[in-house]
């Protein structure tokens, strides 16, 4: 009689993991840690103020004074050259400069509109049809880069993501500031296009200008 | 390269196996289940029994399928299995019963997953795990 007992119990437990993970898995989430389109729109000011694009100005000042940003060059802030040995907390998900630094290490620059940054392992059997749908939608949406990271080889940075599971998709802003996270399984193709008009919608507007960009994120994944 | 159906049909097999072994509480039936998984974990899904059993009774009556999967993710699963059975077998036949029971019925509930959702617990896994064992830095 216990086996049956035990049985139903595993039965329901499966159930509703089974449940919960098909309506939440793959779906893209807006990046909670200072993630968020105002607090990206804001870091923005915050890291590039005074620097060559500060000319743009058309994300405001209010945007950029608005959190107390220091709107002069701080060379201090971010050090590219020790991507690695970013203190805990600072880089991450949200800190100053995204994850350029990260992304320069695996070889990768930030894409014009956005990076699609795909985390996969060996055993994962939905990493696949994640693998090609974002390398198509980088291939048709200019701007859009896709870079793929085998998580097992870079756990430190997967630690330090916060990511469990794979796949697990961030999507980045211009300026390589996580923005949005799907995780568990694949998004399909227009839940990806869609995130992505979500996100350009939200930024002020700012990498809109300079077509000689666009041609730029056609080369994709190197 | 792997046909996907060919794991969740081994999936579906494994699940009403398990179940009749947590029902009867019977250890030979578990140890059986135990050394398919070995085999699939160390001889391929394909050449394992349900595996063979797909290819040459199932298969056949299906179309071809949509899209190949890795094989890698479904062995590494079918290893994780073996470690669950291995301990169910023991606490069944030697006890504690509990362990026994709460092994079987966690492979049960992966393969159930696996088989009715397509969500690959084991491959799940994987990433906690190397990431809770791996202690290096290397960026």
């Amino acid at each position: 009689m216990t086996g049956v007992w035990v049985l139903l119990a595993a039965l329901v437990a499966a159930t509703g993991v089974g449940l919960l993970a098909r309506a939440r898995d793959g779906r893209f989430r807006v990046s909670r840690v200072r993630g968020g389109p105002r607090g990206a729109a804001a870091r923005r000011g915050d890291q590039h103020g005074g620097g060559e694009r500060e000319g743009r100005g058309d994300a405001g000042p209010a945007a950029v004074t608005g959190v107390g940003a220091v709107p002069g060059p701080d060379p201090g802030d971010h050090r590219p050259e020790a991507p690695g040995e970013t203190a805990p907390g600072e880089t991450a998900r949200g800190g100053r400069g995204g994850l350029t630094a990260e992304l320069a290490a695996l070889g990768h620059v930030p894409g014009e509109v956005a990076t699609l940054l795909q985390f996969s392992t060996a055993f994962c059997a939905p990493c696949r049809v994640v693998r090609r749908v974002l390398a198509d939608v980088a291939a048709i949406v200019p701007g859009v880069r896709h870079v793929e990271v085998d998580a097992e080889s870079h756990l430190e940075l997967v630690r330090r993501l916060g990511v469990r599971r794979t796949p697990t998709v961030l999507v980045l802003d211009a300026e390589g500031v996580e923005a949005r996270r799907a995780s568990g399984a694949p998004p399909t193709r227009d839940a990806v296009l869609a995130t992505l008009a979500s996100l350009v919608e939200s930024a002020p507007g700012d990498h809109r200008k300079g077509t000689d960009g666009d041609s730029v994120g056609l080369s994709g994944n190197a | 390269m792997v046909d996907p159906r060919g794991p969740r049909f081994a999936a579906a097999v494994t699940t009403v196996v398990l179940a009749v072994t947590i029902i009867t509480g019977n250890p030979w039936l578990l140890l059986g289940q135990t050394v398919v998984f070995l085999v699939g974990a160390v001889a391929g899904i394909r050449n394992a029994p349900y595996g063979l059993v797909f290819r040459y009774l199932v298969r056949p009556r299906l179309g071809p399928p949509a899209d190949l999967e890795d094989e890698a993710p479904p062995r590494f699963a079918q290893a994780v299995g073996a470690v669950f059975g291995v301990l169910g077998t023991v606490g069944l036949l030697a006890g504690p019963a509990a362990l026994g029971y709460s092994a079987a019925a966690l492979a049960f509930a992966a393969a159930f997953l696996n088989a009715a959702f397509g969500f690959c617990l084991g491959c799940q896994i994987y990433l906690v795990l190397r990431s809770a064992t791996v202690k290096g830095a290397r960026t």
